[in-house]
């Protein structure tokens, strides 16, 4: 009985903490307008959380490189598990148009699991939140094969 | 023994209560944002699934912490219900929310820390506060007893209308809404992280969550003692004041904490002294 209150309140209350590695900000400002009250995304009980310790949802912007990757990966670490990590923009997903630079890992999934990637360079707000949705489905089939 | 079966079920009821008030706050408030505003139910939710994440403390005395915060939040709860002793409720409320902060100390985060001054600041301004207002709540009804309160014929509204408002500026401070959240505002994102709350997550942030919400009903409870003469008169005396703490919450941004001191003591103070003046004087 408990354990279905649990389950039910973790595909109801995302809580997202947002780490920017060093994106040009056009994929931080979609992240922001999704709080706003054109979409508000609190209606599905999402907030922006500013502490990893609280956050149940991973979401990364901008190009990953060998510099803040040991911030990514100890962000990471700090958050509890059940966790997921969203990747979002074209730099997230591949380093975009800098992934031929000397410095540039490419892509988040190099430096941990990547449960979600959004599209776009940057994604619509819609994405971002199709992006969050669809993570929750994932916790969701993990959910039931764990039984 | 009708008291302590009162007082049980009041314990028992109180996270019920509080959690749908806190829902029910923050729907108003994304109303008021022009949002439509999570389900009311969503504290709830947000509670079950940190009850179900895994554990990362940095020390036992967190756990501990924790523990102590929560018993004695319910305790104050209990104590209120049962008509007991303003003094001691008061005392069993300050432990809590000295363990509250000594949890936070006990880790080596600076957001920690810095969130632990500042609730030590909050807690130095509404402490007086809430004592003057026991005070004042004596000096009508001649003790300190909650079950003398009930028994009063006349609304001590009446009587200590200053003191309410100095029990406003409390109540906002305790339920940590602006202009006075400087120590954790609930949706705090970068400025300090979440201040006191940093270093507490899974379980024992849902355990915090539990105790605030019987820090909010003690909260109403002691608001409840103005108008204790008539159930109806109680309840839209509750709904304006807490509708009031929401309204002052969205219109307002956050402050530091010497601004804090000086307006919380200053008028309170203030307020404070005129109304036991009046009282002494009638
Ligand atoms: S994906 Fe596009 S918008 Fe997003 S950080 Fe990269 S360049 Fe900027």
């Amino acid at each position: 009985m408990l354990k279905d209150w649990i389950n039910k309140g973790r595909l109801k209350s995302p809580w997202i903490v947002h780490f920017d590695c060093g994106s040009c900000n056009g994929c931080d400002i979609e992240v922001l307008a999704c709080l706003t009250p054109i979409y508000d995304v609190e209606r599905f009980g999402i907030i922006n959380i500013g502490d990893p310790k609280h956050a149940d949802v991973l979401l990364v912007t901008g190009t990953v490189n060998h510099r803040n990757k040991h911030v990514l990966k100890n962000i990471y670490d700090q958050m509890p598990s059940p966790k997921a990590v969203i990747a979002m923009g074209a730099c997230g997903l591949s380093g975009g148009v800098f992934r031929e630079a000397y410095n540039v890992v490419g892509g988040v999934d190099k430096v941990i699991p990547v449960d979600v990637y959004v599209r776009g360079c940057p994604p619509k707000p819609e994405a971002i939140i199709d992006g969050v949705v669809l993570a929750l489905e994932k916790v969701k089939a993990l959910l039931e094969a764990a039984g | 023994m009708g008291k302590l079966l009162l007082a049980t079920v009041a314990v028992i009821l109180a996270p019920i209560v509080g959690g749908l008030i806190a829902g029910l706050d923050r729907k108003i408030t994304a109303r008021l944002q022009s949002r439509y505003g999570p389900p009311i139910l969503q504290p709830f939710y947000d509670v079950f699934k940190l009850l179900g994440k895994s554990p990362m403390t940095m020390n036992p005395w967190q756990i501990l912490s924790v523990w102590v915060y929560l018993i004695s939040s319910a305790l104050t709860v209990f104590l209120f219900f049962m008509g007991s002793d303003l003094l001691l409720i008061f005392f069993v409320m300050t432990i809590g929310a000295v363990f509250f902060v000594m949890g936070a100390l006990s880790t080596h985060s600076p957001y920690a820390q810095i969130g632990a001054q500042r609730e030590l600041v909050t807690m130095l301004t509404y402490e007086p506060l809430i004592i003057l207002v026991f005070v004042a709540i004596a000096m009508v009804t001649g003790s300190f007893k909650v079950s003398d309160a009930f028994g009063l014929s006349k609304p001590l509204l009446y009587q200590l209308p200053l003191m309410f408002i100095v029990l406003g500026y409390a109540l906002t401070i305790k339920l940590r809404k602006s202009p006075f959240d400087i120590s954790a505002c609930h949706h705090a994102h970068q400025e300090i992280v979440r201040g006191v709350l940093t270093e507490y997550s899974g379980p024992q942030l849902a355990m915090i969550e539990i105790a605030h919400w019987y820090d909010v009903i003690f909260v109403l409870g002691l608001c409840a003692l103005f108008w204790t003469t008539s159930f109806w008169g109680c309840v839209i005396l509750l709904a304006v004041t807490y509708f009031a703490e929401l309204l002052i919450d969205n219109v307002t941004a956050r402050m530091n904490y010497k601004w804090m001191l000086k307006t919380v003591w200053g008028w309170g103070l203030a307020l404070s002294v005129l109304n036991l003046l009046w009282l002494y004087a009638g």
